[in-house]
């Protein structure tokens, strides 16, 4: 997984509340035996005009213009705010893949889903939490001014305002952890890749046979 | 030294770390991978930018999604296109990352779990998964092998140790006889009718008793397969004379004195004498009838003899509600006797009965006789290239056939309705697979579990039967 320290980017509002994984990716998109590669289908029924399929040319497909992905001053956005209870429905991991294909490494909401917030750690996006009158303000702003930007940084725990004003959020520990340093679990065990090696020249002595090949 | 069991044994050999909290980073020796739930797992690796640890412990083979009739066409013969594409990736899976794969057409395909014993790829002691809960069976040549999730077949392939806390030690004893015509698969039904299909949660089974001393290594994996049937991951049998003659001379077994040295390390493979279980379970084995599954879960399951369960003299309320909603699902009455439930359908295959015993044993009862009118398919379906190939050494694919019988290529089939082999709506299946749950075999399709003898005694009269009577 790629580290996350600190970035600065475009916000997308996605101003509607229980976004559910459905909406997100619809289940059509999860016969794929990839996990990459669903960006373009990511909000694929709000985002275009007809019914996508597993096989459709998406550059071809006739865009929804008034969604908001598709408004051009939201073109490169990584950051989504969001409302409440953001991610809901079932536990695909299939959501966040498609999220994060898009381009998104954050997504503000004042509440989320469990499963889905989970399974945001896992694959590197960082979930912030806020009060809902934090998140009211944002939106206003981020539909107020074009090409409206925040900073997100995550070593501090804070988001910092175009003005320079912060707001401070809360995240656990180990997520943290694991996000800064760029750890998922398979990262976590690689940080012990000796303790593998040794244990290996260790049971190459003993059980030999387990290290012949073939 | 503190008397160990098989289980901790197994363990101990693989922890590479152990954390305060009881979580340890376990040693994994070979995966088995197919289909279904490796893609994603590879996929992660590449985008990561990951090797596979150790190449050479993976090993793959299409199964789930392999149609069993005519495999000339390879790969391009998958009708379905979802299921075509699975097998593909599989296929390039495994080039790209240097991987050993038996794809469709080689004599060597077959169900992971029965081609993985099957090549030596499965040796006791080893630690062992699989993306697939039937991973169990390999424990029965006293190998740690369980079943693991998607993002876990990624984590094996990237570091070679799975992250896990340890299980609780459950011993499962069967002493005595087993009576002629009761077979493993009716001892591992007995045992989860027995302790339910959540007896085994949280623990490891170890099967004991003279029951599994005397059963054949094939027998053994019927029954360490059914292991997660009674909510366990694991299965286990000690390691014997029968284990090690089993597994010498096969294509991925030890050779010269890698072999002397493994056979020496594998003889420890056992509980010690004074080894202490968190649960004991006792059954006297001389007393486990032909076993056959009236409901939709494993744990719904009477001797042959017996009469269908009525919901409204069961006390539990929630009981009787899981009896009233499976009779209504299998359509069946109350109070019915097992013998009364005919055999439409009759499928012998799947990781737990497709080995070349079991088709000796349903043989044995088909010879000479004819699969009833009553029956609309019968299937027989291998567990791999190798087993067809046996059996039809031996002679028996023709008694098959003679019986009325269809004869075919080795995947899972009917176990589950994931490739064209599927039972249809409000069909009652004499199955020797391992899950009755609603649907599995086919939308709205009626499962009854038994064992492959069973199945073909109910294949020959129409509906289920006594196969003592047919002996
Ligand atoms: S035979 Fe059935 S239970 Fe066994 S691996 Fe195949 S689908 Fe799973």
């Amino acid at each position: 997984m790629e580290k996350f320290v600190k970035m600065t980017a475009i916000v997308a509002p996605m101003d509607r509340a229980n976004v559910d994984t459905d909406a997100i990716i619809p289940k059509q998109f999860l016969k794929s035996i990839k996990r990459s590669g669903f960006g373009p289908n990511l909000f694929d029924e709000w985002r275009y005009e007809d019914v996508g399929e597993p096989d459709s040319d998406n550059s071809k497909r006739p865009l929804r213009k008034d969604f908001v992905l598709n408004q051009e001053r939201y073109q490169g956005a990584k950051i989504l705010l969001a409302r409440e209870n953001f991610g809901c429905g079932s536990s695909r991991e299939h959501a966040p893949w498609a999220l994060k294909d898009y381009g998104f490494d954050v997504v503000i909401a004042p509440s989320f889903a469990d499963i889905f917030f989970n399974n945001c750690f896992k694959n590197g996006i960082l979930p912030i939490v806020l009060d809902e009158s934090i998140v009211d303000s944002l939106f206003d702003e981020v539909h107020a001014q074009e090409g409206y930007e925040l900073t997100v940084d995550l070593d501090k725990q804070v988001i910092v305002k175009p003005n320079g004003e912060t707001i401070r959020f809360e995240v656990d520990s180990f997520r943290r952890h694991c996000l800064l340093n760029g750890l998922d679990d398979i990262g976590l065990t690689l940080q012990h890749e000796a303790d593998i090696k040794a244990y290996e020249e260790k049971r190459k002595q003993t059980a030999p046979w387990l290290f012949a090949g073939k | 030294m503190s008397a160990k069991t098989l289980y901790d044994k197994l363990w101990d050999a693989h922890v590479v770390r152990q954390e305060d909290d009881g979580t340890a980073l376990i040693y994994i020796d070979r995966q088995l991978l197919h289909e279904v739930t490796s893609p994603q797992a590879f996929e992660g690796l590449r985008m990561a930018n990951r090797k596979p640890w150790r190449i050479d412990t993976n090993l793959a083979t299409p199964d789930h999604n392999v149609p069993t009739t005519d495999l000339t066409g390879g790969v391009a013969s998958i009708t379905d296109p979802v299921s075509r594409i699975q097998v593909e990736t599989l296929g390039m899976n495994a080039r790209e990352f240097g991987i050993t794969e038996f794809g469709m057409g080689d004599i060597r395909q077959g169900i992971v779990h029965v081609v993985g014993p099957e090549e030596g790829a499965t040796l006791p002691g080893m630690t062992l998964v699989c993306g697939d809960s039937h991973t169990a069976t390999h424990g029965a040549l006293g190998a740690l092998a369980h079943g693991v999730g998607t993002s876990e077949v990624e984590h094996v392939l990237a570091t070679q140790c799975l992250i896990q806390k340890k299980m609780k030690n459950m011993l499962v004893k069967v002493e005595g006889q087993l009576q002629p015509g009761v077979s493993p698969k009716d001892v591992v039904l007995a045992i989860i009718g027995k302790i339910g299909t959540a007896g085994g949660n949280g623990h490891a089974i170890e099967f004991g008793g003279q029951v599994f001393r005397d059963m054949s290594i094939e027998g053994r994996m019927t029954v360490c397969n059914m292991a997660i049937e009674a909510g366990a991951r694991v299965g286990l049998v000690a390691v014997d004379d029968k284990t090690v003659e089993y597994v010498q001379g096969r294509p991925y077994a030890p050779k010269g004195d890698d072999w002397d040295a493994a056979v020496t390390a594998w003889m420890d493979l056992k509980s010690d004498e004074d080894a202490e279980f968190d649960t004991v379970v006792e059954m006297d084995g001389s007393k486990i009838e032909p076993q056959v599954t009236w409901g939709t879960s494993p744990e719904m399951v009477l001797d042959v003899n017996g009469i269908i369960p009525d919901p409204e003299k069961e006390t539990d309320p929630v009981k009787a509600d899981g009896i009233r909603r499976a009779l209504t699902y299998m359509g069946l009455e109350a109070n019915t006797p097992i013998k009364d439930i005919p055999a439409e359908y009759v499928f012998i295959g799947s990781c737990t009965n497709s080995r070349i015993e079991d088709f000796r044993a349903a043989a044995a009862v088909l010879k000479g006789k004819k699969v009833s009118d009553k029956v609309e398919q019968a299937l027989a379906v291998p567990g791999s290239g190798l087993v067809k190939q046996q059996a039809e050494q031996e002679g028996l694919d023709k008694i098959f056939i003679e019986a009325g019988f269809e004869w075919r290529n080795p995947g899972c089939s009917m176990c589950l309705a994931m490739n064209a082999d599927k039972l249809p709506t409000g069909k009652h299946c004499a199955s020797t697979s391992n899950r009755n749950f609603e649907g599995r075999q086919g939308a709205g399709g009626r499962t009854h579990l038994v064992s492959p003898e069973m199945a073909a005694a109910a294949a020959v009269a129409g509906h289920f039967v006594d196969v003592r009577d047919y002996l």
